[in-house]
């Protein structure tokens, strides 16, 4: 259990800055996900708190103490990888006490925390098994009772559920989370899906380009975007956005513009193509000018036509504005 | 599910083995047959006549001492080559995986052995070791040691285990860094936050990762030991002083074709045979079960 403060960090490679400076301070068993389209650098960032990439700038600091040039092994941090990284020689008791072992724990010791790691991963009748005798899933729940049995202060995830299908991804997700509320670790958890990021994070890390373009609660972060750039990576599907006189953009989220009568509308444009979803449809409308908009309405809505002249309408209140910068301009 | 081509048919699949059928018929049963059926019998020097003597060759062969020295002096040399062209192999593997700046210069500058026949490399060795004008013999004169490989026989196997290791590490070399470069880097990550400093990941995880190219090469390896140092042999030592480097290969040639005991010579190829066949067997039935994981 421990604090981990990143402090105006920064990463190049030669000449390549790839990390702009990130600041944070995490609390104590708190869930941080940092999310972000690939090459953003997120994993960077995750891999420069374990120890695996050096800070070319900067600190990182583990329960205030200065970690920088410690060793990975050496910060008390545990890391579940993308491809697992299982050891593929060493059965699945093996793999979970290997950690343990190199650390020259007692024999009963380790059997007694394997046992009991296994017993929350429901993996026990798995012990003797090889990884590649395990399904992805359980590969996934060996990757994490490794990480738990050392018994570290900080998890690291480095989009440890994108090798899984749709549905196991839902429900290891909750389990991740579960895990970290029961277990009361600080978790820092790299993703690119937004819905991994909401559901997951008490603060999340959305970065663009090396930079942490904003960091806050998810909900906060949905309703208040801080840049053009947050508000159309987070929500789907995306904010639409359309050209302010200004030269800068207004932003308005799909569910807050619902489509009426071609005169009736704050802009008028031509139906696309519609996606009926059952509880809610969504229709592309192409505007006059050329731009785009998506519209979020509920299922009972009736859905208009392909082809079909309409107009859009929303509330000027839920308007966000954006410099042309991509900076939010009108103040919350 | 098997990535497997498979074809429909008989005609097809036979023309397309045919070709290595044939080399295998020509070049490999047809004189092993010629040497299984030669090994009974003595022929004459002339080659004029022969006569039957059933297993005489063998009877004579197994109570030979010189034959049965050979037997020791082919198991130290195949050992030392193997361990010492795996060994060299290895490490400077291990040190290429860790570089990443001319690594590929470095590759390029470590495989060129591999393509110097076994003769001139020989030859090669022969000049920086010879007894009068060698390099090396003359730098050793100068810290004191008199090398003389041509009277001394430890110096002797010691010089044609290195010149057959030689080459042999360059081929080594690449398969290893082959199998080291195969290991996921996340996996040695992992290991490193488990706590495994370098050489407690090297022997808990690398190398036990890297046992079926291990396993690959140690065949391979005993096998060029036995039959391809040949060249190095003849040029080196020709198989002195006193015997000392006459492995068996080189026996079946210097007993057949310097001293024509035709029949001889052919019972050796023949018992070479089966030491190999039976190698080979018991490297793959108990070993091989131990590698793969």
């Amino acid at each position: 259990m421990a604090t981990v403060t990143l402090e105006n960090l920064h990463k190049s490679y030669g000449k390549v800055a790839v990390i702009h400076g990130v600041d944070i301070d995490i609390k104590d068993g708190e869930f941080i996900v940092i999310v972000g389209p690939s090459g953003c650098g997120k994993s960077t960032l995750l891999r420069m708190v374990a120890g695996l990439e050096g800070v070319s700038d900067g600190e990182v600091r583990i329960d205030g103490k200065r970690v920088n040039e410690k060793e990975p092994m050496d910060r008390d941090i545990a890391m579940v990888f993308q491809n697992y990284a299982l050891y593929p020689h060493m059965s699945v008791a093996q793999n979970m006490g290997y950690g343990l072992k190199i650390a020259k724990t007692p024999k009963a010791e380790i059997d007694t925390r394997v046992a009991e790691a296994a017993r929350l991963l429901q993996l026990e009748p798995y012990l003797d098994r090889r990884p590649r005798e395990l399904s992805g899933g359980q590969r996934q729940r060996v990757a994490m009772g490794r990480a738990i049995v050392r018994r570290p202060s900080v998890f690291l995830f480095d989009e440890p559920l994108s090798n899984l299908d749709a549905k196991l991804r839902v429900q290891m997700r909750l389990e991740i989370k579960q895990l970290q509320r029961e277990l009361g670790v600080t978790a820092l958890y790299v993703t690119h899906d937004q819905v991994e990021a909401m559901t997951l994070a008490d603060r999340m890390i959305v970065m663009n380009a090396g930079v942490a373009e904003q960091i806050g609660a998810p909900l906060e972060v949905y309703a208040n975007p801080r840049t053009a750039f947050v508000a159309g990576f987070i929500g789907s599907p995306p904010t639409n956005f359309m050209a302010a006189p200004d030269g800068g953009q207004i932003g308005v989220r799909p569910e807050h513009v619902s489509v009426v009568a071609p005169d009736a509308g704050n802009v008028t444009g031509r139906v696309q193509y519609t996606e009926p979803l059952g509880a809610e449809t969504l229709v592309h409308v192409i505007l006059e000018n050329g731009e785009t908009a998506t519209v979020r309405q509920d299922g009972t809505v009736p859905i208009p036509a392909e082809k079909q002249d309409v107009g859009l309408a929303w509330d000027k209140a839920v308007e966000m504005r954006f410099g042309s910068d991509g900076v939010r301009v009108d103040a919350r | 599910m098997e990535k497997r081509v498979t074809f429909k048919g008989l005609w097809l699949p036979l023309l397309l083995v045919a070709p290595q059928l044939a080399i295998t018929a020509v070049f490999f049963f047809y004189p092993a047959g010629q040497a299984i059926w030669q090994s009974l019998f003595i022929p004459d020097p002339f080659g004029l006549s022969m006569q039957w003597v059933g297993l005489g060759n063998f009877e004579y062969l197994l109570s030979d001492k010189y034959y049965r020295a050979s037997f020791v002096t082919t198991a130290v040399f195949s050992i030392l080559v193997t361990v010492v062209s795996m060994g060299v192999a290895l490490y400077l593997a291990v040190l290429a995986d860790r570089l990443i700046k001319g690594s590929g210069t470095y590759r390029t500058l470590l495989i060129w052995p591999y393509a110097v026949a076994p003769a001139v490399a020989g030859v090669l060795w022969l000049f920086m070791f010879n007894t009068r004008v060698g390099v090396v013999t003359w730098y050793l004169g100068l810290l004191g040691y008199d090398w003389n490989h041509v009277l001394n026989e430890n110096e002797a196997m010691g010089l044609v285990v290195i010149a057959s290791a030689w080459g042999r590490i360059s081929y080594n070399f690449l398969f290893f860094l082959a199998g080291l470069q195969a290991i996921p880097k996340s996996v040695i990550e992992a290991a490193a936050i488990d706590g495994a400093r370098f050489w407690t990941r090297f022997r808990t995880i690398v190398f036990p990762l890297l046992s079926p190219t291990t396993f690959f090469l140690l065949v391979v390896n005993i096998v060029y030991a036995f039959f391809e140092t040949f060249g190095v042999i003849h040029t080196i030592t020709s198989g002195g002083p006193q015997q000392a480097t006459t492995i068996l290969v080189y026996k079946v040639y210097s007993d057949g074709f310097v001293s024509q005991d035709l029949g001889s010579s052919a019972a050796q190829s023949v018992i070479l045979l089966v030491i190999v066949g039976a190698l080979t067997i018991f490297q793959f039935k108990f070993i091989e079960r131990r590698v793969h994981y």
